[in-house]
């Protein structure tokens, strides 16, 4: 029987070649790619937006505390009065200026201290000032207490807990949510995946079915071949789609990237600005130090694993649900009828995503992820958002993973079963809309 | 072997649906059979089961002496009453991929279609997509697609639907060219029209059984009635009418007094008509004698009838 590569083929080919498809194919990375340079841009331009503040210190204290940095600097203002300082602020065009009366001690220069601008007051700018504030004021008290500047600097060092497992792993806070990032991503790449391309292997069995031509066909070739070939056809049209999607993305954005000039560094940079602008006391040594962890725990998540699973997982629950899908295309003759299938269909990989974001992510091992990941309908879903995890010690037990294949084996062989025999009567049957009923009386034809 | 074709005691049930009852045929070879029955009888079916599209529940189907099997496929045709083509998939690559499907290899099949496209007068259409076509045209191509690959038996379901009287009779042509070059044709109808001039031998189904099977011909020859149509030409016509209705059975009889022409149909204790003729010679002057010989839909209809009373 080398019919099956023929009929490949075609589904192939019609689908790869349908107008729509080429143009979703290379619309969507171009909107993609659009929108992240869009907002990359914007980005970029309000940072570029330079604020200076004009600082009129009368006070003994605050000598260098306001320090320049990329968004913000800082003019000093000496032997003025404020009214002209105000003046030459507004003649000169800075953002506002920092009012520091002449007190005896510092708790009265804060309290006394003005900050002057034309408009009101950005809220970020405000805290920035605040903060050198407030800090001034911290070091100054404790100095009373008897502390040294460098002491003081000392004890301001910032601090994390240290997190370790009981098998002695070194852990990290805030993996888990990358590692949920990456299972999520995974999770939903195939739901999606599920869902669009079942939909396609429906809708191509409906167009068999109308244009009448299934008959013809069937004398041919078996039915169950028909349904195969069209499910691995539209899948392979599908892997094409992701293809050019993943290649020409790229692409497009070095290109992008090299037209607007823009520092792909500064997108990365952009992600934590909690770690690199709040510079008060962490020393850059513990940064690095954590950067390093967070990359050891990254390369930790068993990459290659992944992607062997995923591509496991990914073939049988696609090829369970695809399956559903063609058999719901027999059964009905047009695209209106299958709402109430379909439904139940799409019911499990809803809540397979919505197990994986709320349970699994919070207890990866817990009761009910395991249960999920071993039932078969949600997991291929489940099951690869535990992964980044780890496989043995600390994540999914290697007999949950062996279970939970061979269930999706064994579901894959029954469905496909139930299907083509739903299908096989389903292409010949027109006129009525078959009740759930029906089907199952279909399954006793022989 | 002379069938191409034979089924023994065919029975197929969908739930609690019996769709073929028992039905056994001899399909001879190199002739056209005919399937004869009303919508819904089984014909479908059974070309279904022929084609392997489904299975019988009990009996069994010989393919040229052997019992069917899927290999066979590749030497039945079958143009099916449900019929259709991809919308849009280009006329050229879609026959192509259905010759593929049937065995033929690409190179062959291009050979073929050649051939046949130029022979239909459709060679321009390689290129155009099917629902750009009339529903005509796209009939044409499913002719060609099902006897391209030189199929030993072609069953043809509702063939001439959707023709024009034009193309219908091209087609008719067509048939009885394959039926010369020695393919065996199964023609399945519920018109009875189209019958009489193709089919050598029927089969009747009606309500899963087959009721009747044969040679035409003989099937026509046993379904005489001995009934004779005859116009008398005579003025005294009214006492002639009288006389006639008292020594033969009259069924029918018209009386045109312009013309002064009746006729009659009579029907006769037996085929022998000399008698009758002797009888009319003397009386008056006899313009037309002939035997009615039933048409494939009186037999039909008779046949029916019979049945239905039977089982009453």
């Amino acid at each position: 029987m080398n019919k099956l590569p023929l009929i490949i083929k075609r589904e192939y080919l019609a689908k790869v070649r349908n107008k729509s498809f080429v143009i979703m194919t290379f619309l969507s990375p171009i909107l993609m790619v659009g929108m992240i340079l869009l907002i990359t841009y914007l980005t970029q331009l309000n940072d570029n937006e330079k604020r200076i503040i004009a600082v009129l210190n009368e006070s003994g204290y605050f000598a260098n505390e306001f320090v320049a940095t990329e968004a913000t600097s800082y003019v000093n203002f000496r032997d003025i009065s404020l009214a002209q300082a105000k003046d030459s602020t507004l003649s000169l065009g800075y953002y506002g200026l920092v009012y520091l009366p002449e007190e005896p001690n510092l708790e009265r220069v804060a309290q006394r201290a003005f900050f002057y601008s034309k408009d009101a007051p950005s809220a970020s700018v405000l805290e920035k000032l605040e903060n050198v504030i407030t800090s001034r004021l911290r070091q100054e008290r404790l100095r009373e207490l008897g502390l040294s500047p460098k002491e003081y600097a000392e004890m301001d060092r910032s601090y994390n807990l240290n997190i370790e497992t009981f098998d002695g792993l070194q852990n990290i806070k805030g993996i888990n949510e990358i590692k949920a990032v990456i299972g999520g991503a995974f999770g939903y790449l195939i739901m999606m995946f599920i869902i669009i391309y079942g939909g396609f292997v429906m809708r191509s069995v409906i167009e068999e079915k109308t244009s009448r031509i299934i008959e013809v066909i069937i004398s041919s070739v078996k039915p169950f071949h028909l349904m195969m070939g069209k499910i691995i056809g539209t899948s392979l049209a599908g892997i094409t789609q992701f293809g050019i999607w993943i290649v020409s993305g790229v692409i497009l954005l070095f290109i992008g990237l090299a037209i607007f000039d823009i520092d792909p560094s500064a997108l990365t940079k952009g992600g934590m600005p909690q770690t690199m602008g709040n510079g008060t006391g962490m020393d850059v040594d513990s940064v690095t130090q954590n950067i390093q962890l967070y990359a050891q725990e990254i390369f930790e998540i068993p990459i290659l694993a992944m992607l062997i699973f995923f591509i496991i997982y990914f073939v049988l629950g696609y090829l369970i649900y695809s399956s559903i899908y063609a058999a719901i295309g027999a059964a009905v003759d047009n695209e209106t009828d299958t709402q109430q299938f379909i439904f139940p269909v799409i019911l499990p990989l809803m809540l397979a995503i919505y197990v994986g974001f709320f349970s699994v992510f919070s207890n990866p091992n817990g009761p009910i992820a395991v249960a999920f990941s071993l039932f078969p309908l949600t997991s291929p879903i489940v099951m690869l958002m535990r992964l980044p995890w780890g496989i043995g010690e600390g994540g999914v037990p290697v007999w949950q993973l062996i279970s939970s294949i061979l269930i999706l084996i064994a579901t894959f062989i029954g469905i496909v079963w139930v299907a083509a025999k739903i299908y096989r009567v389903g292409i010949l049957m027109y006129g009525k809309k078959p009740s759930y009923k029906d089907l199952f009386k279909w399954l006793k034809y022989s | 072997m002379n069938n191409i074709l034979v089924a023994t005691n065919v029975t197929k049930r969908y739930g609690d649906h019996l769709a073929l009852k028992d039905v056994s045929l001899d399909i001879p070879k190199n002739s056209i059979y005919g399937l004869l029955g009303p919508n819904g009888a089984g014909k479908t079916t059974l070309i279904r089961i022929i084609n392997q599209i489904t299975y019988p529940d009990q009996g069994s189907v010989f393919f040229d002496g052997e019992p069917l099997k899927p290999e066979h496929i590749a030497q039945i045709g079958y143009l099916p009453e449900e019929r259709g083509l991809y919308k849009s998939m280009k006329v050229g690559e879609q026959a192509l991929y259905l010759a593929q499907l049937k065995g033929l290899s690409k190179a062959e099949a291009k050979k073929r279609l050649k051939f046949w496209f130029e022979k239909l007068e459709i060679g321009d259409w390689w290129n155009k997509k099917i629902q750009e076509l009339s529903k005509g045209m796209a009939q044409k191509i499913q002719f060609v697609v099902t006897v391209l690959h030189e199929p030993k038996l072609l069953i043809f379901d509702e063939p001439f639907s959707g023709f024009d009287p034009i193309n219908a009779n091209i087609i008719k042509e067509q048939i009885l060219a394959l039926k010369e070059n020695g393919t065996s044709i199964i023609f399945s109808t519920h018109r009875m029209e189209s019958v009489e001039e193709l089919c050598e031998y029927i089969a009747l189904i009606h309500k899963s059984e087959k009721i009747l099977d044969g040679k035409l011909s003989e099937i026509k020859k046993a379904y005489k009635n001995n009934i004779f149509r005859i116009g008398l030409e005579s003025t005294g016509a009214n006492g002639l009418l009288e006389d006639l209705q008292q020594k033969y059975k009259v069924l029918t009889h018209e009386y045109d007094s312009k013309e002064s022409q009746l006729n009659i149909s009579v029907q006769l204790p037996s085929n022998d008509s000399r008698e009758i003729l002797n009888y009319l010679g003397q009386k008056a002057n006899v313009n037309g004698f002939v035997e009615t010989i039933p048409s494939a839909n009186d037999i039909f209809i008779q046949t029916i009838q019979k049945r239905n009373l039977s089982h009453e």
